[in-house]
């Protein structure tokens, strides 16, 4: 195991992370800032409680969710990408690296700067909402694997997009929609019966409802069958990219 | 010598059906500089590509440092430096971080001290923590050097290091890959100026449509292949070879002013002395005369105009 080239793909990649730091961080905070303010405040305001929560406390875990899924497929695809745009990765392909530590790398450093954002929006909603975390070692959890999970799927964006248009397609059409539709503002029991099966195909409702469950011990599905979806999105996510790898596609010629 | 760099049999078909390399073989000698020479899409890039894990072989087999670049394929990629042929370098990013980057990811401890010597060797220490984006093209072209060097390769290649690149600063380099010899870094650079492998490899390969025409060294090859001219130049203009020197298969020169005489260096007899005597029988008065050797240029366009 090259562990030095791993530590040095994580360390160039922050670099890029903290050299942007502006745009990096302040952008999430500032639009989840306006998520509270809107939907917290103004709207939260008319409604009474969701299963026992104040709205505004209601939408931090799904808040958070929503910025962190994002925040970590845009970072991971990002991070390849742009490699294979600028025609750096020669210097990956030659290098004596496995896909392992590539990808230990790279989605080691996406999935930390999806945490580090996801932290900065759960203080900031300290100052909107009273919040408490009923289990907060599971919270963590649950925050670190869908960092990962979620860097790992915009990894393999990254490496099958070809141009910048695709690089944002997928985010776009599939993740942002499944994100909203998974429960981030509601709970899923306030949707008719038809809408509710049909959510339950969405595998982000798996991971709301879990990490809100960390928050107010209240979900919409077991806490055990979140953590399986999770592993299981996971474990796909790993099979893909070492599939990727093992035959070069879309990498080496 | 032994070969540190073994290629058999390697072939590179694409998808397409396009044959890049057919069947190459090649060893490449430990501490040697080899030019490969030849023209756009002849299969360098490819050839190097293949070396360095970039690209997949499609069959054949490659060994660097007796590690073959498939199954020990660690082993085998940290013995080698690429310069690539294109400036791919992250624009935001500073020269030393850049160079450090690519030392780690080699697995080599961080070592800044060797980092600094690299920088003073290739001029770039001043430019230390500029960004890349501010650098001139061929301050760029240094630094993919220097980043190939970071990991303190055995072998390194140089994909048309020169290509674009103005006379004063294809003279540094060819200092640069002097000393590296010198250090005992084995070098294949691939380039098509002649006069550049003419001035610094040991030995030269020519490569035209994927197969490798000639792999020789290069005052072999000089003298092997090359054909040698005497030019006489005469006191009077002729407008005719007189008909007893006609065997010497003499051409005549601009404005008849002189004859010339091809000949080749290789065999045993160059007949010069016997056509000097001819010359004098046959009542023409000499002014002067030269000798001119054929470069690898002129050499190198026989050889790849005989396969097309």
């Amino acid at each position: 195991m090259n562990l030095t080239a791993v530590a040095s793909i994580y360390r160039y990649e922050m670099a890029r992370f903290f050299r942007t730091v502006a745009q990096s961080i302040v952008s999430p905070v500032l639009s989840t800032s306006l998520y509270f303010v809107v939907f917290g405040t103004a709207i939260g305001s008319r409604i009474e409680s969701v299963e026992g929560h104040s709205y505004g406390a209601f939408i931090v875990p799904g808040l958070i969710m929503l910025s962190v899924m994002t925040q970590a497929t845009s970072n991971a695809s990002f991070g390849i990408y742009f490699p294979k745009f600028i025609g750096t990765i020669y210097e990956l392909l030659s290098a004596p690296v496995n896909f392992l530590e590539i990808t230990l790398g790279y989605v080691g450093a996406a999935a930390t700067k999806a945490l580090f954002i996801g932290v900065i929006i759960l203080i900031t909603a300290f100052f909107f909402v009273d919040i408490s975390i009923a289990h907060p070692f599971w919270m963590l959890g649950f925050l670190i694997l869908t960092c990962v999970s979620f860097s790992l799927l915009g990894f393999i964006i990254g490496i099958w997009a070809g141009n910048f248009e695709q690089l944002q397609l997928i985010p776009l059409l599939i993740i942002t929609p499944l994100v909203f539709l998974g429960g981030s503002f509601y709970s899923i029991t306030m949707l008719p019966p038809v809408w509710q099966t049909i959510t339950m195909f969405n595998p982000v409702v798996y991971l709301i409802s879990g990490f809100r469950w960390a928050f107010l011990d209240t979900a919409d599905v077991p806490v055990g069958l979140s953590l399986l979806a999770i592993a299981l999105f996971t474990g796909a996510c790993l099979t893909a990219i070492w599939w990727i790898f093992r035959t070069g596609w879309r990498i080496r010629q | 010598m032994s070969s540190i760099v073994s290629v058999r049999n390697l072939r590179k078909a694409y998808g397409t059906g396009f044959e890049a390399l057919k069947s190459v073989n090649i060893e490449i000698e430990e501490g040697e500089i080899l030019a490969l020479l030849g023209p756009n899409g002849a299969g360098k890039t490819t050839l190097i590509s293949t070396i360095c894990g970039i690209t997949v072989p499609t069959s054949g087999t490659v060994t660097v440092g007796g590690h073959d670049i498939g199954t020990e394929f660690r082993a085998a990629r940290s013995l080698i430096g690429l310069v690539p042929q294109e400036i791919n370098l992250e624009p935001f990013e500073t020269v030393i971080n850049s160079v450090r980057f690519s030392r780690g990811l080699f697995g080599k401890p961080r070592n800044d001290a060797y980092l600094d010597k690299i920088l003073k060797q290739l001029s770039l220490f001043d430019k230390k923590n500029s960004k890349i984006m501010t650098l001139s093209g061929g301050m760029k072209r240094r630094v993919l050097i220097a980043k190939a060097l970071s990991h303190e390769p055995r072998v390194l290649f140089l994909d048309e290091p020169t290509a674009g690149v103005d006379v004063e600063l294809r003279k540094d380099m060819w200092a640069v890959v002097a000393d590296l010899k010198a250090a005992g870094v084995t070098i294949i650079l691939t380039t098509h100026y002649i006069e550049e492998a003419e001035a610094i490899a040991d030995r030269v390969g020519v490569i035209s449509k994927g197969e490798i025409l000639l792999i020789q060294d290069k005052a072999d090859l000089m003298t092997q292949m090359g054909k040698k001219q005497l030019v006489v130049e005469l006191q009077s203009a002729v407008t005719d070879v007189p008909a007893q020197l006609k065997s010497y298969g003499l051409e005549i020169g601009e404005d008849g002013m002189s004859l010339i005489y091809t000949y080749d260096t290789k065999g045993e007899r160059t007949g010069i002395t016997t056509l000097l005597n001819d010359l004098q029988k046959a009542g023409l008065q000499m002014a002067d005369m030269k000798t001119q050797q054929s470069s690898l240029e002129d050499i190198f366009v026989g050889l790849v105009k005989e396969t097309a």
